[in-house]
């Protein structure tokens, strides 16, 4: 057996190979900066806090805004989360070579996408239980807090990268972020705090996480075309 | 230090073995040819041809009528002033900006028929080596190079070395100088190997020995049967017979 | 042969000077039905059995509603229009739609509370309707903040496009949310009015306004639209001639 025939210096990288590149790249990039990584986070455990302080100690209360307190926060810190999404690359020439490379812009910003989800989207999901506690959720519905932020925060990282995408050009552009994406997330809102709700009271909380699991897939499968079109046209 | 080129090293082992894998499995790649170094594989004949641009930018108007047509082995050397739309051109000819009016062309064909395709052939590098601060030299080629064509690790070597810069490619981007990363973009243009080469100021932040370099690497492009387009303030050091001229007015 | 009306269509000065010609007659007609609405569903139609004449707003309130989600809708389509075909004039369309739609949706929004405090007691209730009418707000506000955040006029409207088109994709998402939301935590509204069930004496009324507002609106973007142009082709030989006639 020849092992070393497969030496194909002359060949393209494969879709996938590509996309893993990009996803190991913003990975590696973000382990570098991992200040950057824990400001939303940070952000989130401090909205939660101010919530006792500002509405009453008694946990009573809490549960019954739990679930708004929870997803606001989720929206709000994956909002911050945004604006690292693609202005480094901007910055640096990297989009630009994104644009040039001869692959797919939709796939190289998909796997962009998912990458910002696994390093923001996923921890807020492993982070949500403990602000859940803080707001006297009982211990039995925090497994369903964790799916149902794991999946909604899928989809505010896609609906996000438009909006991302579509303010490269603008130069202070953190109101304007929000102002575009949040209402495009009132649906993961709706849904995501109705599972929370549905799982505090220990109720079935799968019909609501169909729902934003549709919108996942939806935002999937639309967000990344969106976002390749607004990227080409910052760089125009 | 040496720890630390060490845990690369290794990294950098099992990326290769995985992109065989990924290669083996996904393409059914079974190529048996010697190990051929990217920059010495003939290339085909091509052209770069640009009919009649027109581009406005809010009210100026910026290309007024360009038209330009490169051949394989040639370089065409864009000139004029500050804000004469060089670096525009250049853009414009990559597909990134889009002409109110014209058409470009590569190989007979509209580059928007296939956009994609024609980016496969292209290696732009604009003013900024398109560089990451925070990764080294070695890892910034790596993802960059790599998302286009299987990068391996001795033709990186090679090329960094031939830039002068293989001493400091475990370093991060961000302590270099400007010349250093000029070195290390160009070597990026070396591996990603495609037959046509769009440079912005290639020579920029370059030492005189390195601005020669530059001109040998295009003259070594061409005579692969490469195309150039540089804008550029210098001249050039390469032979006056396979370079062609734009002067761009800036009104 | 064909395809010269669509080339002409694209063409600033003859959309400056249509829009010119077309805008007395849309104007006079909106103003014809809106009179006539207003005088049949204020003065001829009877008072509703259960609301007496707080319903009247119906009259103002619903064309508004309608008018908010049709806007976005119009300027949606030809914001794509200009996006796929790169067509400059549909581009200034679409800016042209923003601001009369926000101001469609902007007086729903009023009517809607001003109607909500004499049926429910407040002025602001999370009826369904009026959320969605606020989110719908929400995108106008936000596709205007892009495109003034933009100093570049064809990227601002190439970019804002882009918004345009994933915001109507959105809107039936927001909708069914809203109302799926909406049922979870109250009764179902009790602003039910604008059903088949009216009387012809209520209903004939409405309908000249809903027809009214829409050509009002068209009325209202020819001239948004010259204005866009006159802006836009500021630099152009043929606007000098056209401004100085």
């Amino acid at each position: 057996m020849n092992t070393s025939v497969i030496e194909t210096s002359s060949t393209g990288t494969s879709a996938l190979e590509a996309a893993r590149l990009v996803l190991a790249r913003d990975i590696r990039l973000a382990l570098r900066k991992r200040g950057q990584l824990i400001q939303p986070l940070a952000f989130f455990a401090i909205v939660t806090t101010l919530f006792p302080l500002g509405i009453s100690p008694e946990l009573s209360r809490l549960r019954d805004v739990a679930p708004g307190v929870l997803w606001v926060a989720a929206l709000l810190s994956s909002l911050l989360a945004l604006e690292f999404l693609f202005r480094d690359d901007a910055q640096d020439g990297t989009l630009e070579q994104h644009v040039l490379s001869g692959q797919s812009l939709t796939w190289l910003l998909f796997a962009k996408t998912v990458a910002h989800w696994l390093l923001t989207g996923l921890p807020l999901a492993v982070m949500a239980p403990l602000a859940g506690l803080s707001l006297g959720v009982p211990a039995a519905a925090l497994s369903g807090i964790v799916v149902s932020v794991a999946i909604g925060s899928v989809a505010l990282s896609l609906i996000g990268s438009i909006g991302a995408a579509l303010t490269l050009g603008v130069k202070r552009s953190g109101a304007l972020l929000s102002l575009l994406t949040l209402p495009l997330s009132m649906p993961v809102l709706i849904f995501g705090a109705r599972a929370t709700e549905l799982a505090i009271r220990g109720a079935g909380f799968a019909p609501p996480l169909y729902l934003l699991g549709a919108l996942a897939v939806l935002g999937i499968t639309l967000a990344p075309l969106a976002a390749a079109a607004a990227v080409r046209i910052s760089l125009e | 230090m040496s720890r630390l080129a060490v845990s690369i090293k290794t990294q950098s082992l099992t990326l290769r073995v995985d992109t065989r894998a990924y290669g083996a499995k996904l393409l059914n790649l079974r190529d048996s040819r010697a190990i051929v170094p990217p920059p010495t594989e003939p290339m085909p004949e091509r052209r770069l041809q640009a009919e009649n641009l027109h581009l406005w930018r809010g009210d100026r108007h910026v290309l007024r009528g360009v038209r330009l047509c490169v051949n394989s082995g040639e370089c065409l050397q864009i000139t004029g002033g500050n804000g004469a739309g060089k670096t525009t051109l250049l853009r414009t000819l990559s597909g990134l900006m889009y002409p109110e009016e014209g058409t470009i062309t590569w190989g007979g064909e509209n580059i928007r028929r296939d956009l994609q395709a024609f980016h496969a052939d292209l290696a732009y590098i604009g003013h900024e080596p398109p560089l990451k601060p925070d990764l080294t030299a070695e890892e910034n080629l790596r993802y960059w190079v790599g998302v286009r064509r299987k990068l391996a690790t001795h033709d990186m070597n090679r090329e960094l070395g031939r830039l002068g810069a293989d001493q400091w490619g475990n370093r991060p981007i961000r302590t270099l100088s400007a010349g250093q990363k000029r070195r290390v973009a160009l070597a990026g243009l070396l591996l990603i190997a495609a037959p046509l080469w769009l440079l912005d100021e290639p020579t920029t932040n370059l030492d005189a020995e390195g601005q020669r370099l530059v001109g040998t690497l295009i003259e070594e492009h061409l005579a692969r049967g490469g195309l150039a387009v540089a804008a550029i303030h210098h001249e050039l050091t390469i032979s006056p017979a396979v370079i062609r001229r734009l002067e761009l007015s800036s009104k | 042969m064909a395809w010269t009306w669509f080339h002409r269509l694209g063409s600033p000065p003859y959309i400056y000077g249509l829009a010119a010609r077309l805008t007395p007659w849309f104007a006079w007609l909106a103003a014809v039905l809106i009179i006539g609405g207003l005088y049949g569903g204020l003065i001829l139609a009877p008072p509703d059995y259960q609301q007496g004449d707080d319903f009247r707003i119906i009259y103002v309130h619903a064309p508004s509603a309608w008018m908010s989600l049709m806007v976005y809708s119009t300027m949606a389509i030809s914001a794509g229009v200009g996006l796929i075909w790169r067509i400059k004039i549909a581009h200034a369309a679409a800016a042209s739609c923003a601001p009369i739609g926000a101001s469609f949706t902007f007086a729903a929004l009023v009517t809607g509370s001003l109607w909500g405090e004499r049926m429910w007691g407040t002025y602001w209730e999370w009826d369904p309707r009026l959320t969605s009418e606020l989110i719908l707000l929400f995108l106008y506000l936000g596709y205007m903040g892009l495109r003034s955040a933009m100093d570049d006029m064809q990227r601002a409207d190439r970019a804002s496009a882009v918004l345009a088109v994933v915001g109507i994709v959105n809107v039936p998402i927001i909708h069914y949310s809203v109302l799926w939301w909406n049922s979870l935590h109250q009764a179902p509204s009790v602003m039910q009015l604008a059903k088949p069930t009216m009387p012809p004496s209520m209903l004939i009324p409405l309908l000249m306004m809903l027809f009214g507002f829409t050509v009002l609106f068209v009325a209202l973007l020819l001239v948004r639209l010259r204005a866009e142009i006159l802006n836009r082709e500021r630099a152009a030989s043929w606007i000098r001639e056209a401004v100085t006639q």
